[in-house]
């Protein structure tokens, strides 16, 4: 086959090409280290997740552990089941404390787990028990007045 | 007064009636394009030719288009971030916008301009000067000849530009983001990296352009082969070449947009 200098353009072209789309997946994209490895699932109950999201970080101590994978919401009780998608490096006690925290003042909101004391880990399909719902603003507002009201009526 | 309306209405109806032929028109030529694509493959030298032509010389005008993107995208999204104090999530801004939308949408719409164009003019020409009748005679078939190769040069260049648009783009947001501005290069990159995911924003850009580029492509090798064998037959599928194609970029983008990014 003759090589032609067309083919060494297309060559160096395709090339390129290819090292764009290594740069946008490893350096811009999160291919490579934000992936969850050996993943396991564990799901926990609230009573209300404000606005958390599904793909939103699990975090232990600021540390990202895994991703939520999907919420949804359990008929019976009517709380939200909310499935994480766990980092298989990391496992954690049986009394495993979840709640829902928001980074920064508007940033977006994140699972935090708090490690228990128990000897025993969680394993793959397991429950969270114990969890804290998300602080819902206008709740806590409403809260707030109200006490403040009755602090007033007391005084009177 | 009647009359008049009459005209109108029927007007109106040539035009529909003459659209919907053309679209019918252009879905036999692509099953045409697809059935005699085999030679384009087989004598691959005649797709890398179309592929130096549509890609690589496209290669200049999608960087620096990429590159000046980026850099405003970059201001613009620094100007209006800062007011809420959170300058850092800059590069998810840029990176985030480009990937997902501008990369594939500018570069294919310069694609179209760029490339097109001359696909269109070329075949176009070759058609007003009996070429392809001339090839027609020979026993060659112009279609798997000349416009297949060309086709698939630019279903080929297309995401490989679109790529380089975007790499380019987030280079850009990153030298005035980072070297002009002075935001903290670790949280520029590890916020767009937490932000951007491979899947549904990489691959779906590259998805968005691959379809780019077949719609491009296949409008401007119909126009071309489609044109009147005349010099004005030529400069109008030329100027119709632009504009169906960069209309229908924007349209596909937002039926590939709502398919992807919804919920």
């Amino acid at each position: 086959m003759t090589r032609t200098t067309v083919d060494l353009w297309v060559g160096i072209f395709v090339t390129m090409g290819v090292a764009a789309l290594v740069f946008l997946a490893l350096k811009v994209g999160n291919l490579g280290g934000g992936q969850v490895r050996n993943p396991y699932e564990l799901t926990a109950n609230f009573d209300n997740i404000g606005g958390l999201k599904a793909r939103a970080p699990v975090k232990s101590a600021g540390v990202v552990v895994g991703r939520i994978s999907s919420i949804h919401l359990d008929k019976q009780h009517y709380q939200a089941v909310v499935t994480l998608q766990m980092d298989g490096r990391y496992t954690f006690p049986k009394d495993t404390f979840a709640t829902i925290n928001t980074s920064g003042l508007l940033g977006e909101q994140y699972i935090g787990l708090e490690p228990g004391g128990d000897p025993e880990d969680l394993g793959a399909g397991d429950v969270i028990k114990k969890t804290q719902s998300a602080v819902v603003l206008e709740k806590l507002i409403s809260q707030f007045m109200f006490s403040k009201a009755e602090e007033g009526a007391a005084a009177k | 007064m009647l009359e008049r309306t009459a005209y109108a209405f029927r007007l109106i109806g040539a035009k529909v009636v003459n659209g919907v032929w053309r679209v019918g028109q252009l879905a036999r030529f692509f099953a045409l394009i697809l059935l005699h694509s085999g030679t384009s493959f087989r004598r691959l030298q005649l797709t890398l030719r179309e592929v130096y032509f549509s890609g690589v010389l496209s290669l200049i005008i999608i960087m620096v288009s990429g590159l000046f993107v980026g850099m405003v995208l970059g201001l613009q999204g620094f100007d209006t971030l800062q007011r809420y104090g959170s300058e850092e999530i800059l590069g998810v801004l840029v990176a985030l916008s480009l990937v997902r939308e501008l990369g594939p949408v500018v570069a294919g719409l310069l694609f179209a301009s760029r490339a097109g164009s001359a696909m269109t003019a070329e075949i176009g020409l070759m058609k007003a000067t009996e070429q392809l009748a001339a090839m027609d005679m020979m026993a060659v078939d112009p279609v798997a000849r000349v416009v297949a190769p060309r086709f698939w040069g630019g279903v080929i260049s297309m995401p490989i530009l679109a790529l380089l648009f975007s790499a380019m783009g987030v280079l850009g947001g990153y030298l005035v983001g980072v070297m002009l501005i002075g935001i903290d290069s670790g949280s520029f990159w590890a916020q767009m990296q937490a932000a951007v995911d491979f899947r549904r924003d990489i691959l779906n850009g590259v998805i968005k352009s691959v379809v780019f580029g077949v719609a491009v492509s296949l409008v401007a090798v119909f126009e071309g082969y489609d044109s009147d064998a005349t010099a004005e037959g030529v400069s109008r599928a030329t100027t119709r070449t632009v504009v169906t194609s960069s209309l229908a970029i924007l349209g596909l983008d937002f039926i590939l947009t709502s398919f992807m990014f919804r919920g």
